[in-house]
């Protein structure tokens, strides 16, 4: 009763499901805790590695236009310090010679828009160039205390005189009597746009050049134009002359940008690379985003084939605890069988021999009235004796198939035939069949699948169904024999009636040694013999009934029995 | 006719082996009843017995020693076994050991009694 509560918990639906959410949730924790983990471990190596991979190329431009600006500014610088040696100051005094020179510079330089000579004092005093300047005095201007004190400058970009954006360079020359003079010649911006522009950048970056105090040296496209005080708060840097410190990733006016910086070293210039995040960090964003789609096609995945695979398990798993249950439920059904067997057996024995001098002495008193002739009472007496030796017989009966029910055990397998079987217990049963006008209908299939078993167990078997059968149907009822071959080898018997049908109640017990319905007319044992002797030979023998409309015991024998069944014994 | 058979029934329940005996004499056979399978031996090697009943389950020397003895002394001697359980296999192999034929108990004596005119008869 307890093993039965027991089985019946762990074979419980609830049982089942909580197994399987336990499966699963191992089974996703086990896979998908490495993955995630693997998953953001690489998220941030490659972000790390991405990002100084990114901004690397973007110093390095930055670094690459600052020097074209440099060579620009060094050549200029350079033509204007060899005319200034090559020259004398009364040469270059010349309006003649200066226009000259000038002329000269604009043919092979470009960017020049004008030069002239200051002297000592501050005076312009030969100018070439298209504004009027001449007699212009410079001496409180920056630039002529600047090159004065450094010998030569670069200034920064203003408008001056000429109204428009331009630098100032200017060399001192000091001649051999001690005097100095100043060649200071003005070019052009235009160029400094042109040198932005050769950058290449897209439209959502910009380049531009800005002094110390945050003027802007040219056009930016999203922080100013020239001159304007740039928009743009620059992280802040020292003295060290290292762009790489002077960039970083800021998060100013709103736009995600990252700056990079390369100051001059000729002039108070700061060149300006800015970029958005978005497009230097484009292919990490790419990245990111085909990990988050790895990752969410692999989670599904892996979901899916957790749920898929746990239900398969789960499935199995309740099949086999069915199946194993089903065997123990049939192994004690045979080991009861099997004790109650012995038990009887036992018994039969002990009474078969007091049943044996019961019959001898109650026949040798009917032989002694017998052989009397004058016998008082003789009729009543031999029919006294008669019945007891009837009584016997029925006790002889009863006993012999109990003994015969433990004996069993013996199994003598050759090559049968079902059918011819079928019809060798059908001869004993023909009288019945012919006096009681039963409807008998054989089904047998020919030809039938030879099988190795028991001939005369299985002859015993259909006995016993066959007169259960015949007991059930009333004077002219129906049984039909059916048999057919078995789809994987073996054979299928069904014995059909249409008698008085099994009791709901009872079906569970019919094969139960013992059991019985026709009280003092059976032994109690025919079905249990049937289900005993079929076990053994490794088949199966089950019955379906409806009350009142008829029952059928179905018969499957292997092709040969199991060498296992044998161990039921 | 019968009175010239000789029977001798071998058998521990003297009860039953002794009324036995009595329905037989009645029936006009010559029969002699013995309690083990020694004391039977004993009788057939002296005297002379047409047909011996032997039963399979007795203590001391079993019924089958007992019938391998007998056919050693004289295996001409025809044996009947009987048998108190469904022993299809001590019968068997009691046939096997030469014997003629095995019967269950309790007896039905007109089965009994034709069984011993079959297996004299057969003799002759």
């Amino acid at each position: 009763m307890s093993e039965k509560a027991i089985n019946r918990e762990t074979t419980s639906p609830k049982h089942y499901t909580e197994l399987k959410w336990k499966i699963i949730i191992t089974m996703l924790c086990i896979a998908i805790i490495p993955l995630a983990t693997m998953i953001i471990i690489s998220h941030f190596q490659y972000k790390t590695h991405l990002k100084s991979e990114m901004v690397r190329p973007l110093h390095a431009m930055a670094n690459k236009t600052k020097h074209s600006f440099e060579l620009f500014l060094e050549e200029r610088l350079s033509t204007i310090k060899f005319i200034s040696t090559a020259y004398s100051f009364e040469e270059l005094n010349n309006e003649q010679i200066i226009k000259k020179i000038f002329m000269s510079l604009k043919k092979e330089f470009s960017g020049f828009v004008d030069i002239g000579l200051i002297n000592s004092k501050g005076d312009l005093v030969s100018y070439a160039g298209t504004y009027a300047l001449l007699g212009k005095n410079y001496s409180e201007q920056i630039s002529f205390k600047a090159t004065q004190l450094k010998g030569q400058y670069i200034s920064n970009v203003f408008m001056g005189y000429r109204k428009f954006p331009h630098i100032a360079i200017a060399v001192q020359h000091l001649t051999s009597d001690d005097r100095s003079w100043i060649l200071r010649a003005t070019i052009d911006t235009d160029y400094f746009d042109n040198l932005i522009n050769s950058m290449g950048l897209d439209y959502q970056s910009d380049a531009f050049l800005i002094n110390d105090d945050g003027i802007l040296q040219t056009n930016s496209k999203y922080y100013g134009k020239t001159l304007e005080k740039c928009r743009l708060k620059l992280p802040p840097h020292g003295s060290e002359f290292s762009f790489s410190e002077n960039s970083g990733i800021l998060n100013l006016n709103k736009r995600d940008v990252i700056i990079a910086c390369a100051e001059f070293s000729s002039a108070n210039y700061i060149l300006v690379l800015v970029k958005p995040r978005s497009v230097v960090l484009k292919s990490w964003y790419a990245l990111k985003t085909e990990l988050l789609v790895v990752f969410t096609i692999s989670l599904a995945i892996i979901i899916f084939s957790v749920f898929k695979m746990t239900d398969v398990l789960i499935d199995r798993i309740r099949k086999s605890d069915e199946k194993r249950e089903n065997v123990l439920a049939e192994l004690q059904h045979t080991q009861k069988l099997s004790s109650i067997g012995r038990l009887a057996a036992g018994v039969a024995h002990e009474i078969n021999n007091p049943l044996a001098i019961i019959n001898e002495k109650a026949g040798l008193l009917q032989d002694l009235i017998e052989f009397t002739d004058q016998f008082k009472n003789k009729s009543k007496f031999q029919g006294l004796t008669g019945s007891i030796i009837q009584s016997v017989a029925r006790c002889r009966k009863i006993t012999h198939r109990l003994l015969g029910f433990s004996k069993r055990l013996d199994i003598k397998i050759e090559p049968i035939n079902i059918n011819s079987i079928i019809e060798e217990v059908l001869g004993f049963l023909e009288k019945e069949v012919i006096y009681r006008k039963i409807d008998l209908r054989l089904k047998l299939l020919e030809p039938l699948q030879s099988i190795s078993s028991d001939h005369g167990q299985i002859q015993q078997v259909f006995l016993n169904l066959l007169t259960n059968a015949f007991a059930a149907v009333e004077d002219t009822g129906i049984i039909i024999i059916g048999t057919g071959n078995r789809k994987h080898g073996g054979v299928t018997i069904t014995i059909n009636d249409n008698g008085c049908g099994i009791p709901e109640n009872i079906i569970n017990d019919i094969f139960d040694p013992f059991f019985s319905t026709k009280k003092e007319k059976g032994t109690g044992l025919g079905l249990s013999i049937a289900y005993g002797i079929i076990n053994k030979l490794g088949g199966q023998i089950s019955v379906e009934s409806t009350e009142g409309v008829g029952t059928v015991f179905t018969v499957r024998l292997p092709a040969k029995p199991d060498s296992n069944m044998e161990l039921l014994k | 006719m019968n009175k010239n058979i000789k029977i001798l029934l071998i058998d521990d329940e003297t009860e039953f082996v002794s009324t036995l005996a009595e329905r037989l004499e009645l029936r006009g056979y010559d029969s002699k009843t013995a309690e083990d399978g020694e004391s039977g031996i004993t009788m057939i090697s002296n005297e002379i017995f047409d047909i011996v009943v032997l039963d399979l389950m007795m203590p001391g020397l079993s019924g089958l020693e007992t019938l391998k003895q007998i056919k050693a002394i004289n295996s001409k001697l025809p044996v009947i076994l009987l048998t108190g359980h469904g022993a299809t296999k001590e019968g068997l192999e009691g046939m096997r050991l030469g014997a003629y034929d095995y019967l269950m108990k309790p007896l039905d004596i007109n089965e009994f009694i034709s069984k011993i005119s079959l297996a004299l008869r057969e003799l002759e």
